[in-house]
């Protein structure tokens, strides 16, 4: 008998026919019961304004080391280090450019201050000859250098890098490096004796004007040590020898001017005490020696950006905001179990796993929402609180800022589904709150404070629902920039998306055994 | 005459709550699975921690005790739920008509909580330290590397254990002051664990020594477990008994908050 009367609502039209308007009547129930209780719906605005005032409390401080201010932008859109002493003439037209780098020597800072200086370069010093669209810093360039250890490279707009020719320079095994220009396009070549060239890279270099400066340019970021507490970062400067510079192919030689890109050497060098970009012609030979500190490249995190931060920093208030959000994604389901009210709305509508769906949009759309709009309020505070407070700010393409800033609501989004999906799971508020949490945030916590090994804090980022963080991490990894690159200096073991796809896996797996119980279980 | 009343009363205060809580098998379940999450995380940070070389500046005390951090969050949901579920079923009326002395009510659920988390806690830290014990000496913590003394002399060790147990009574204590002043086990856990974890995270972002260093000295989970250090405990922001006091002066405000709230709301 009660079977029968369990199934004939199941059966009867109207119900039948409501596949699309019973889930949109359903939808309205779960909407209005979610608008209706009030902790749920100030609880949203509550989460808010939560990311927005820890953002501001976490942006408040001052940069007790001064410094800041606006970091150069590159062609890309990303902030960059353009710093380094250069040699240069301007010219019209094709070209080519010829030299050979017979040293690239260095001294870095013993250590503690004013212990002197001994011999020694960073692996990425670097001594070479440049085409570069104007002399202001993040400008378009392309250039070909010798590096301390890493060989020739030829590099481009700030990004991009090619190996060419490995080892070192010295005068009995030199290097020689052309560049040649031919509209937009600049091609890099290397040899060891001046004749037989090998091509290394091109770039084009979009709209490059034409007049460009070409010179020769020697710079180095610091040099790292290891101190008691990790990697730290001493001052480097480097100088280079070009030999046989000479300028053709449609150029025609000028003079040189001597000149420093940047009014210091950016956040990833710095001069030594009564050291500067220098440079100096041998009357003899006609070698040119310049001497130079900081870098043109990417900024990165970590050490090598000790006075900076990257945008994501200034959502560090999502993190309370992700709490904010789990107490009302489990509650939205285990309210209805401590209420009963469940019953009643199982009896209203009868298809359980509908029941969690219509639970689930109310969830994602409404976390979504609050996390994108704390993001679009936050992100520029911060950033002009940074730049007042006298911290760099890594700025990134908009592509990756929109990411970040969606990034803000869909990791509140996964957050509440995994809550509801727990909160089915366990019937009980406290525990579908904590789980959440603990996974999320406390593997997060472990792993960038710096307490455990790199090992451990990045397989921790790759396999518990932490793993999620990633879709805000704004800098990205290169190869030619050395740093810390773990994720107590921002960067994480997976990519944005797929670390993401982690914490969606977690909430979809939990939210399908939620759905499984549910529609088993007796109310 | 009275006297001898008040402490019947208590008596049976603390009676009644060691039977509410021992009759609910889930915390008899939450407080084992404290331990086995404190010396489980224990043992995975312990076995996969190296100490290469002399001076590796790696705390064996800390390392040992990271499995706390996840412990300290079921002794809170006990402590939350103590008080939160008798809100959510309706109990709570039934205590108060039984016992209407709420005060008593809540130094009955204070004292039969820190019995139990202390008891707890105990077993934790005791099975943490002995796997630290056991697995760091094979990852290179040995007297060649400075750590004669893997945790620090005698009375270093009395303090790391003593001071990790007390501070999961203290944050039991702050969950249960919490959960009187809000009512509700939901809002309590995650004020609890907001308090614990967004601190670290936002000291991680402010890039300002003296901030850092007085966000450390008043942040629960930061200052209260400086006592597990058995390295350069000079250098600690705030000294480790100084920073249990911090916990304390936490638990004891939430616990005054939420006794105020609750002798002059209804129930």
């Amino acid at each position: 008998m009660t079977l029968t009367e369990n199934q004939t609502p199941r059966t009867s039209p109207p119900l039948s026919d409501g596949g699309r308007a019973g889930f949109g009547r359903l939808l309205h129930a779960e909407w209005t019961k979610f608008r209706t209780v009030r902790g749920w719906a100030f609880g949203m605005i509550g989460a808010l304004v939560v990311i927005v005032v820890v953002g501001l409390v976490g942006t408040a401080a001052s940069n007790q080391n001064g410094g800041g201010g606006a970091l150069p932008v590159g062609p890309g859109g990303e902030a960059v280090n353009d710093s380094f002493s250069l040699v240069y003439q301007p010219l019209s037209g094709d070209g080519s450019i010829v030299a050979e780098v017979t040293s690239l020597t260095g001294v870095v800072a013993a250590g503690g201050p004013n212990s002197g200086t001994t011999a020694g370069l960073a692996p990425w010093a670097k001594a070479g000859i440049i085409v570069k669209s104007s002399l202001d810093q993040g400008s378009a360039y392309a250039a070909i250098m010798a590096t301390a250890a890493h060989g020739v490279r030829m590099q481009s707009d700030f990004t991009q890098d090619t190996a060419g020719l490995s080892g070192t320079v010295s005068s009995a095994s030199p290097r020689w490096i052309k560049l040649v220009r031919s509209g937009d396009i600049l091609t890099g070549y290397d040899s060891t004796d001046g004749s037989s060239w090998t091509e290394v890279g091109t770039a084009n270099l979009s709209r490059l004007p034409s007049t460009v400066y070409v010179g020769l340019f020697t710079t180095t970021p610091e040099a790292a040590t290891q101190t008691g507490t990790g990697v730290g970062m001493v001052p480097n400067v480097a100088t280079g020898t070009f030999d046989q510079v000479t300028v053709g192919s449609g150029w025609n030689q000028g003079s040189w001017t001597g000149k420093q890109i940047g009014r210091d050497a950016g956040t990833s060098g710095s001069y030594l005490p009564n050291t500067s970009a220098s440079y100096h012609q041998d009357g003899n030979s006609g070698a040119i020696t310049v001497t130079g500190a900081g870098d043109i490249a990417p900024v990165v995190g970590g050490s090598a950006f000790a006075s900076g931060r990257p945008i994501e920093n200034f959502l560090v208030g999502g993190f309370a905001g992700l709490i904010v959000v789990i107490v009302i994604g489990a509650g939205f389901m285990t309210a209805e179990y401590r209420r009963g009210l469940l019953g009643v709305t199982l009896a209203a509508s009868p298809r359980r796993g509908r029941v969690l769906a219509a639970k689930g949009l109310v969830l994602t759309t409404t976390s979504f929402v609050t996390g994108v709009l704390a993001a679009v309020i936050a992100l520029p505070i911060g950033e002009a609180q940074s730049n007042s407070n006298g911290f760099y700010v890594a700025t990134v393409p908009f592509g990756t800022e929109l990411r970040v800033m969606l990034g803000m609501g869909m990791l509140l989004a996964a957050a509440s589904v995994l809550a509801l999906g727990i909160g089915t799971i366990v019937q009980r508020g406290a525990i579908a709150i904590a789980i959440p949490v603990v996974a999320m945030v406390l593997p997060y916590i472990l792993a960038t404070s710096g307490a455990l090994p790199d090992g451990a804090s990045n397989w921790l980022l790759k396999v518990t629902p932490a793993a999620g963080f990633a879709i805000q991490q704004s800098l990205k990894v290169y190869a030619q920039v050395y740093t810390t690159y773990n994720p107590s200096s921002g960067y994480f073991p997976l990519a944005p998306w797929a670390g993401f796809a982690v914490l969606c896996a977690y909430a979809a797996a939990a939210y399908a055994i939620g759905a499984v119980l549910l529609r088993r279980r007796d109310v | 005459m009275a006297a001898v009343d008040t402490n019947a009363g208590f008596r049976r205060a603390l009676s009644a709550e060691w039977t509410k809580l021992r009759t609910d098998t889930g915390n008899l379940w939450m407080l084992l699975g404290t331990v086995l999450l404190t010396v489980g995380i224990g043992a995975g940070v312990a076995g996969t921690t190296k100490c290469p070389s002399v001076g590796c500046g790696q705390d064996a005390g800390k390392l040992s005790l990271t499995g706390v951090m996840a412990g300290q969050v079921v002794v809170a949901i006990v402590a939350v739920l103590m008080v939160g579920n008798e809100y959510s079923t309706g109990m709570i009326r039934t205590t108060f008509i039984a016992m209407p002395r709420r005060t008593e009510v809540l130094a009955a659920k204070a004292a039969v909580l820190s019995a139990v988390t202390a008891a707890a806690g105990l077993l934790s830290v005791l099975g943490a330290i002995l796997v630290g014990k056991l697995v760091l000496p094979g990852n290179g913590f040995t007297a060649r590397n400075g750590y004669a003394a893997l945790l620090g002399d005698g009375g270093t060790l009395l303090r790391v254990v003593v001071g990790s147990v007390l501070y999961l009574v203290l944050v039991a204590l702050l969950g249960l002051g919490i959960v009187t002043a809000v009512r509700s086990s939901a809002g309590a856990i995650g004020i609890v664990l907001a308090l614990l974890f967004v601190f670290p995270i936002l000291i991680h972002v402010v890039s300002n020594p003296t901030w850092q260093r007085h966000l450390n000295q008043i942040a629960p989970m930061s200052a209260g477990l400086g006592v597990q250090t058995t390295l350069d405990v000079a250098k600690l922001p705030i000294g480790p008994w100084q920073g249990l006091g911090v916990v304390a002066l936490w638990a004891v405000a939430a616990l005054v908050i939420g006794g105020t709230l609750l002798r002059t709301r209804d129930a």
